[in-house]
């Protein structure tokens, strides 16, 4: 029995006749929640995100309404928000539905959570490959603006909001929320150390500014909606509200999927919603939230602590399909739930292959800050590309453990981790594959001398 | 200099409007501008850009360097990009990119832009276009193209291409 999606967020994506005009947002209710939003108290507004317990859905899951808290009592200076619809982690395809089909669920999502945090000029950095989508959000901007639902005197309150937006150019390190504000001033997008940069206290132009993924603040509007007790009912605790979940690789029904949080398992999302493996193959490993998250084989057994309802914990034993799709579990399964991407992979495919294929994509996308970063990335990409081109040495696997075990750590921002997870885990995984390829030393000068 | 558009500069006005704090903040938005205008960024693109933000033209430079939607160099009228990363991969990107090679008959290193000789097209593996669940995708310009599993969809992007 499928587990039923429970949709808030794609509530009208994909609906016949609902189309991103003003018009057709406001038949269905549109700005009515950012109306009532308006007239209560900002610190009513963060209690409400506070009290739903939502964990940004950028990859971080962190939590939302302690991100705001952050911003010190004391500020004098402006504070920004800034929506991350940068949306660049391989695996991941949500915010674009949101952007491309319902804009002003993002916009009336941004007006209540830069209202509550005392926002006058909000951005939306968008990413460059999304040139279309750019256009349809200055399109919903500019409807937004003649309703009056931003611009000046908002809805004849004394708030006054503007949103612009900002087109990123290629760059997937514009992801990370540091290296998006040093990209917003007009820089290259090198990450910030933190401390002290933590943008909640010095962001854009050294002021506070909260980052908050598309699909976060989507949510703000929903947990005003039906209040934060109700939203934290949602879900499971600790892992509250819904969640878009994007399956790619080798299903036969790959797509967007929106689900209470921890409500299904990924076995049931692979084989109930998403029709099961392609071509009648056989599971081999999931990589289940974005090409950074670590990838998991078909037949491991995972130690999962359990709370039960006396309070007490008990350790089970569970399979792949068995763990729910929360922010919780995954990480007890040595993963991450992250972006909500789910890779799968059937039986035919050759593990070192995709590793290569992810490595190249990491090699390209360092943004050169940190030496082990911009360095081991390159050669795990170096070494995974001869291993798949018949060119390894013996010695290649250790050499790629070590270089990958040399960066995570050691870097001013995740980018480290993401990349380095991918190698550890597949050769963790699935040695015999890596070591099939470095059995046999073949002297293939031209990859010998290019690496 | 090169004949500026009365509606190239305002845009460019326009740009640089939305950013009050901070003129710096306009650089990509002008580099975008600049490069959709004229094609690729020149020198003279750079310079007339730092001018304009009050900046050195390295500021700009190392911008053109380091995102990599900038060129400095012409593309051809047809800028395809072949989604290479993973997904897509799985789903059959490098067939993609051989069947453009073959249909356009260009030569060339998959890792960097492949130009045509008469200047209409250039191809180009990029890295994630966010769209996984209908991979392989590609796209012509701003134009975006999902499940491009077939010759004759190949063939059929590129008929509308004049």
């Amino acid at each position: 029995m499928a587990v039923e999606e429970k949709r808030l967020i794609f509530k009208h994506i994909d609906q016949p006749g609902y189309t991103i005009d003003i018009d057709c947002y406001l038949r269905n209710g549109g700005y009515e929640i950012a109306k009532k939003a308006l007239t209560l108290k900002q610190a009513d507004i963060i209690n409400e995100v506070k009290a739903s317990g939502l964990r940004g859905r950028g990859g971080a899951g962190f939590g939302c309404g302690l991100k705001w808290s952050f911003i010190p009592p004391t500020n004098t200076k402006p504070v920004y928000l800034i929506c991350n619809a940068d949306e660049s982690e391989p695996g991941t395809f949500k915010d674009r539905q949101i952007i491309y089909k319902d804009p002003h669920q993002l916009l009336e999502g941004m007006l209540i959570s830069c209202y509550a945090n005392r926002v006058s000029l909000a951005y939306i950095y968008i990413r460059g490959e999304f040139p279309d989508g750019a256009k349809i959000l200055e399109r919903a901007i500019e409807e937004a603006k003649k309703h009056n639902f931003l611009g000046k005197n908002i809805l004849g309150s004394d708030y006054s909001l503007e949103i612009y937006v900002h087109r990123g150019a290629g760059a997937y390190i514009c992801g990370e929320e540091t290296g998006l504000i040093e990209s917003l001033e007009g820089k290259r997008a090198y990450p910030r150390i933190k401390p002290p940069y933590f943008p909640a206290v010095l962001g854009l132009y050294q002021c506070p500014t909260i980052v908050n993924n598309v699909e976060t603040l989507c949510h703000v509007k929903h947990i005003m909606a039906i209040g934060g007790a109700e939203y934290a009912k949602l879900g499971t605790p600790n892992n509250t509200g819904t969640r878009i979940l994007c399956v790619s690789g080798d299903v036969n029904k790959p797509g967007y999927y929106e689900f209470e949080v921890g409500k299904i398992t990924l076995g049931e999302l692979i084989y109930d919603v998403c029709a099961g493996i392609r071509n009648g193959n056989q599971l081999k490993a999931i990589i289940p939230g974005g090409s950074s998250a670590k990838v998991l084989r078909a037949d491991e057994t995972f130690k999962i602590k359990q709370k039960q309802a006396d309070g007490s914990m008990i350790e089970k034993s569970i399979t792949i399909n068995d763990i729910p799709m929360d922010f919780d579990t995954m990480a007890a399964a040595g993963s991450m739930a992250g972006s909500g991407g789910v890779i799968v992979m059937d039986h035919t495919r050759d593990m070192v292959e995709a590793l290569a294929n992810i490595n190249e994509f990491y090699a390209h996308e360092s943004c050169g800050q940190c030496t082990p970063c911009r360095e081991g990335s390159l050669w795990m990409k170096k070494i995974t590309t001869r291993m798949t081109h018949g060119g390894a040495r013996k010695e290649d696997l250790g050499l790629l453990k070590n270089v990958a075990d040399n960066i995570a750590g050691r870097t001013i921002c995740a980018f480290g981790e993401a990349c380095s997870w991918p190698t550890q885990s597949f050769i963790a995984k699935f040695p015999e594959e890596f070591e099939n390829k470095t059995k046999t030393e073949t002297l293939s000068e031209p990859i010998r001398t290019a690496a | 200099m090169p004949q500026f558009r009365p509606e190239f500069l305002a845009k460019v006005d326009e740009a640089i409007a939305h950013y009050p704090a901070f003129k710096r903040s306009a650089s990509l938005p002008l580099l975008h501008l600049w490069q959709e205008e004229f094609g690729y960024i020149s020198n003279e693109g750079i310079h007339w850009i730092a001018e304009k933000l009050g900046l050195q033209p390295i500021q700009i430079l190392e911008l053109v360097t380091f995102y990599p939607m900038f060129r400095q160099k012409p593309f051809g009228k047809y800028h395809i990009k072949v989604c290479r990363t993973l997904s897509c991969a799985l789903g059959g990107s490098s067939e993609l990119h051989e069947r453009f090679k073959k249909t356009l008959r260009v030569e060339g290193d998959p890792h960097g832009p492949i130009h045509s000789p008469d200047g209409k097209y250039t191809l180009e593996f990029v890295e994630c276009l966010a769209s996984c669940g209908t991979a392989p995708v590609c796209m012509i310009n701003d134009d975006f193209h999902e499940k491009v599993d077939s010759q004759e969809k190949i063939n059929a992007l590129l008929a509308k291409c004049n």
